[in-house]
């Protein structure tokens, strides 16, 4: 499975991105950022929904994860909260099909530039390569 | 409202594994303002299935729909739209809306996407709790409006049990003793007397013990 390489969504807010995405896609990916990881800039994590990562994972992501503010920090208050508690809604709903529930994980990270926005796609992407590709793509693919 | 909440994915993943088109089907009443079953657990669920069948290799087709209510003929017919576009459907409306679903179209596989729990409020954001039980012979007016056949959990009549300590219930510390409640309620309103009447043995015919309720108003009919 070494030449696996996993599809990766990464929804992060306004506030812990914008700094590392300055420079656009060319400044992101000098940052050694992963160009397998697909990165969704929302407003506020926590307007993301539970069927929106669900959606991702339908739509062929191998892993998915979120970026919010720290828990105690939020631009918004409480949407990093909130979007930790639809994550861990989402690795129930993993755990209960019968699927790792590490392919979703939420981090929260300081706003800025900051080396922690790269290491959590780089670490996703080293835990997806040994889990291997998501079951939900059937074998066939 | 009637409270509910998502049956387990692997029931519902198995109940429905004979189809390949699913209709989800939501209801905009009680199950939406629980969040059990509106139209944003409709969208989860549906995804949740559609992802199932795809870790077990099948494929399914999942249309999704919520109705204004599943516990009236007029908005189970607006089905119709659907028609053709599935063999299946997965309530998440309460286990009214399966039941109606069922005795109107008596040819289509229907399966409930929840457990109906209780009669409830919320007690505070994401938590709910059981108020009443629907017995059919309310005798609030001599409890204080607080409810000992839904809220102790022996439905005891006349008073506390002798589990009753510091005001919680022995089953749960975390639940409050419903008799300490109406004492301490019927105290404040200066009606602790009614406490000393002795509640006759309860008919429970109208709590469903006598068959399936119905109620009717006559000038209603037609």
């Amino acid at each position: 499975m070494s030449d696996f390489i996993p599809y990766i969504r990464a929804f992060c807010c306004h506030y812990t991105s914008q700094q590392t995405c300055a420079e656009g896609g060319d400044g992101l990916k000098d940052t050694g950022f992963p160009e397998n990881v697909v990165l969704s800039r929302v407003p506020c994590t926590g307007k993301l929904q539970v069927s929106t990562l669900l959606k991702a994972f339908e739509d062929g992501a191998d892993a998915v994860y979120v970026v919010g503010c720290p828990i105690d920090s939020c631009h918004n208050v409480k949407g990093s909260q909130r979007a930790a508690k639809r994550v861990g809604a989402v690795k129930k709903a993993l755990f209960e099909l019968g699927i790792e529930s590490e392919r979703i994980e939420m981090f929260h990270l300081e706003r800025g530039f900051h080396p922690e926005f790269v290491a959590v796609a780089k670490q996703m992407d080293e835990r997806t390569k040994k889990m291997g590709p998501s079951p939900f793509k059937g074998e066939s693919e | 409202m009637i409270i509910a909440e998502r049956k387990p994915l692997a029931e519902i993943v198995e109940m429905t594994k004979p189809h390949e088109k699913i209709l989800v089907l939501g209801c905009h009443g009680c199950v939406t303002v629980c969040s059990a079953g509106g139209e944003r657990e409709v969208e989860m669920l549906a995804s949740l299935i559609r992802l199932g069948a795809k870790k077990d290799g099948r494929t399914v087709e999942v249309q999704e729909g919520t109705l204004t209510r599943q516990c009236d003929k007029e908005y189970i017919d607006s089905l119709d739209k659907w028609e053709g576009e599935y063999d299946a459907i997965v309530s998440m409306a309460c286990g009214v809306g399966v039941n109606f679903l069922a005795n109107l179209k008596p040819s289509t596989h229907v399966y409930p996407g929840v457990n109906t729990t209780c009669f409830g409020g919320s007690a505070e954001q994401g938590v709910w709790s059981e108020q009443c039980a629907g017995c059919g012979n309310c005798i609030l007016h001599l409890t204080g409006g607080l409810c000992p056949v839904a809220r102790c959990a022996k439905r005891l009549m006349n008073g506390p049990c002798g589990g009753s300590q510091g005001g919680r219930c022995e089953i749960n510390p975390e639940v409050d003793c419903i008799w300490q409640m109406i004492h301490d309620r019927l105290e404040r309103v200066g009606r602790k007397e009614q406490m000393l009447e002795v509640a006759p043995i309860r008919d429970w015919r109208p709590a469903g013990h006598g068959g399936p309720r119905k109620s009717t108003r006559d000038d209603l009919t037609v």
